[in-house]
């Protein structure tokens, strides 16, 4: 008996911590939308004010945080110019202690831009799993204590994959595969590991062209679970198990945002963007928009309104059919994938500052929050708290 | 008592604990599987179980699997380097991790660079004084992290002598041991605000002087898999039939300190062309060596005929040391022939048609052609020359 109420236990648990994770790039359902999520509107690093902990971070980042459970997970890279070392690192998400970090070889091409970093990629978990991934497309798989359970070198699989101003595609779970797509001038592929082995399940070959968009899952009206990918030559959609081509969409996709799924709608950073409707089969367009077509960050979706980041302007349409609503200019340069919460959006810059939104008729800005750090990587939600990789430091937004 | 609690006591009374309370005898089984992973996730299955076992192995057990690091293949490296964290976070205290074995290790240059590196980031982990007492000493470490963070304090003593004499000697010192290029940028820029001269060139082993000839005709990227005749026999008598009319080799020198050819320069600007650049290497005797080069255009490398390296990649920025050609250098002269592609874009930033090559050892010492002309070839090591 005993032993049955423990595991409902930790099935509840399991279930507890389910709802407030934010497991990769845009979160668990890659909508960048935090169902529940009550963060405070006004913070600043520099004072302390709304800032729970801020955890000092080794090297350097470009990643965003993800957080199972009670844990943040981060991915960095340090060493020399080419930063060949790679870091998870494991923080309490009450304290902010580091309660592990474990340390790896690239075996793959290290190059990237200045500003960037090896560890460009946001890790991924399916739960039980960290999947952290790197430009040097090196794939770690660590438990949530930090035990090695398998490590891919793909590139040194396959040397030429890689590009020298850096790699970014974030890796993404489906069912039990783990999803990567590395797409350049030399080796380019996209590949689906399983999860419990990081035994390849398939590889396909893609373009031999320069790409930095993140993979994206669909779940189709019935219930099937499908990896969507995009490239310049357009999208395509596969099997998670064989990776087999279920149908394609022609048309130029953009290199750096990635796509959107709601349900069983596509947001495309494509001609502006371009919202597809699936069944299962190939998809038709339900709308096409510039107005809130996306920049670097990707497209923003909460189910009844799209948001769109491009250069400084933030843009908000509806969801049905893609009517412009407002439109407000932000400051400075922005590569984070804004997120929601609590009815208000959080966009980051490049230089350190928050904007923060309110989601009403008039898209009001209600606050410029200073992190005090350069940020690259897009914010987690988690709970009543906002996750920040700064350039130097993990910090969590709540209240006290 | 009975025979097994004497035993079991007896061993943890053995003096360094290495066969402690916890201690995994099959932990050598496990360490092979580990080191028999391979590429395409060969021997996954197995290896993780091993990794799971061989994490449950006492701290005492470090030096042991920081050992099965020499001689494995990368992917392995990273398998044993996990296990090794994961043992060493599961020990009971600081005292617990056998620092003296771990020093021993370190000191060791037969072991792996990489497994040197780990033992020492171990004993830092629970020694405070780990940095100063043991990183000046691995100045010139076959560690390229070891030796990295040496020079790192080496540049910060050098920073605070008092006298410039002293300064610019042990900035020297820094810059002989240093091998990664923002330390040899800030020694060598430290050493030239104080009056001094660097032969960066020389330093990184750039080859300066090359024979060119172009353009031929890679229009519609046509010309990549085309064999010109420099790659058939090198005449460098001979002229023949270019993209725009007849070419012959030009002798060029290359006064840049980074060792950079341009080729606009050499033989004009031209889109969709490829050029042809080959020097000679007087080697004094047979050795292992690194090709290391960069340049935003397609390119292919080889050595007294056989292909090292081929990149068909164009303006994919130009990082230092972005493509490396491994190959061994015979006693006496040696051909070096590079074929650099320049395709048709139009992008401002897709005009630059040049290279740089150096040759060096794994670490990146530079290997120095006997016949090199240098001033100041006397003052560096050996090594170097």
């Amino acid at each position: 008996m005993n032993r049955i109420l423990a595991i409902v236990a930790s099935i509840m648990l399991l279930t507890h911590f389910s709802a407030a994770d934010w497991r990769q790039f845009r979160g668990t359902d890659q909508t960048s939308v935090s169902a529940d999520g009550q963060i405070p509107t006004t913070f600043d690093a520099k004072t302390g004010e709304n800032i729970a902990w801020k955890a000092p971070l080794v090297g350097k980042g470009a990643s965003g945080p993800i957080v199972v459970g009670d844990r943040v997970f981060v991915t960095a890279s340090s060493g020399a110019v080419t930063q060949n070392r790679l870091h998870v690192l494991a923080f309490d998400t009450a304290s902010g202690e580091q309660v592990w970090k474990r340390d790896f070889w690239a075996t793959g091409r290290c190059f990237h831009h200045p500003m960037s970093a090896n560890a460009a990629p946001t890790p991924a978990s399916d739960g039980q799993r960290i999947f952290a991934f790197y430009s040097s497309s090196d794939l770690v798989c660590l438990d949530l204590d930090g035990n090695l359970l398998w490590y891919r070198g793909l590139g040194h699989d396959y040397p030429k994959a890689g590009n020298d101003v850096g790699m970014s595609s974030s890796p993404v779970v489906v069912g039990s595969t783990v999803v990567v797509q590395v797409e350049s001038q030399g080796d380019s592929f996209a590949a689906g590991l399983d999860v419990e082995t990081g035994e390849t399940r398939w590889r396909i070959q893609r373009p031999n062209a320069a790409n930095w968009a993140s993979p994206g899952a669909l779940q189709t009206k019935d219930g099937k679970e499908l990896v969507l990918l995009t490239c310049g030559k357009g999208l395509t959609a596969h099997d998670p198990l064989t990776g087999e081509q279920q149908w394609n969409y022609d048309v130029g996709c953009a290199g750096i945002s990635s796509v959107t799924t709601k349900g069983s709608r596509i947001y495309l950073p494509a001609n502006g963007l371009t919202v597809l409707d699936s069944e299962g089969s190939a998809p038709a367009v339900a709308w096409e928009s510039n107005k809130v077509a996306p920049g670097n960050a990707s497209p923003v979706v909460d189910g009844e309104k799209v948001y769109g980041l491009r250069g400084s302007v933030l843009a908000c349409g509806k969801a049905q059919d893609g009517e412009s609503l407002w439109e407000k200019r932000l400051k400075g340069a922005f590569w984070a994938t804004p997120v929601v919460a609590g009815g208000h959006i959080y966009c980051v810059n490049q230089e350190g500052q928050c904007f923060v939104v309110k989601l009403d008729e008039e898209g009001q800005i209600v606050a410029t929050n200073e992190i005090g750090e350069s940020v690259l990587g897009s914010p987690a939600v988690a709970g009543d708290a906002l996750y920040i990789r700064g350039e130097k430091h993990l910090i969590k937004v709540a209240k006290k | 008592m009975t025979f097994r609690w004497a035993f079991a006591i007896g061993l943890l009374l053995i003096p360094g604990g290495l066969v402690a309370w916890g201690a995994d005898a099959d932990l050598g089984l496990h360490l092979k599987t580990l080191q028999a992973v391979g590429p395409q996730g060969a021997g996954h299955r197995e290896a993780a179980q091993a990794a799971r076992a061989a994490a449950q192995a006492a701290p005492a057990q470090l030096p042991q699997i920081l050992a099965a690091m020499d001689g494995a293949n990368p992917i392995a490296l990273n398998w044993l380097a996990g296990v090794a964290e994961a043992v060493a976070q599961r020990a009971p205290g600081p005292k617990a991790v056998p620092v003296q074995q771990l020093e021993s290790f370190l000191a060791d240059t037969k072991h792996s660079p990489r497994g040197r590196r780990l033992a020492y980031e171990l004993i830092a982990n629970v020694d405070q004084t780990a940095e100063s007492r043991l990183i000046p000493k691995l100045l010139n470490d076959p560690s390229l992290e070891l030796r990295r963070d040496a020079v790192a304090l080496a540049l910060a003593n050098a920073a605070k002598a008092e006298a410039k004499e002293d300064q610019v000697v042990s900035y020297r010192a820094a810059l002989r041991a240093a091998r990664d290029q923002d330390q040899i940028k800030t020694a060598s820029d430290a050493i030239k605000k104080l009056g001094g001269t660097v032969d960066l060139p020389l330093h990184y082993g750039f080859l300066q002087t090359w024979k060119i000839i172009g353009p031929f005709d890679n229009i519609d990227d046509k010309g990549w898999d085309v064999a010109y005749p420099p790659e058939e026999t090198i005449d460098l008598k001979a002229k023949y039939a270019g993209q725009k009319g007849e070419v012959g080799w030009i002798e060029t020198t290359t006064s840049d300190e980074s060792g950079i050819v341009d080729l606009t320069k050499v033989l004009d600007k031209h889109k969709g062309a490829i050029a042809y650049a080959y020097a000679e290497f007087i080697s004094d005797k047979d050795q292992e060596v690194e090709f290391r080069f960069a340049t935003w255009n397609a390119n292919k490398l080889w050595l007294n005929g056989e292909l090292l390296t081929a990149n068909h990649i164009y303006h994919a920025n130009m990082p230092f040391d972005q493509y490396v050609g491994r190959g061994t250098l015979r006693k006496g002269k040696n051909s070096i022939l590079l074929k650099i592609a320049q395709n048709e874009q139009t992008e401002m930033w897709a005009q630059t048609w040049s290279f740089h090559l150096r040759v060096c050892d794994a670490v990146g010492t530079a290997v120095l052609s006997q016949d090199r002309p240098s001033a100041t070839s006397a003052a560096v090591p050996r090594t170097v020359r």
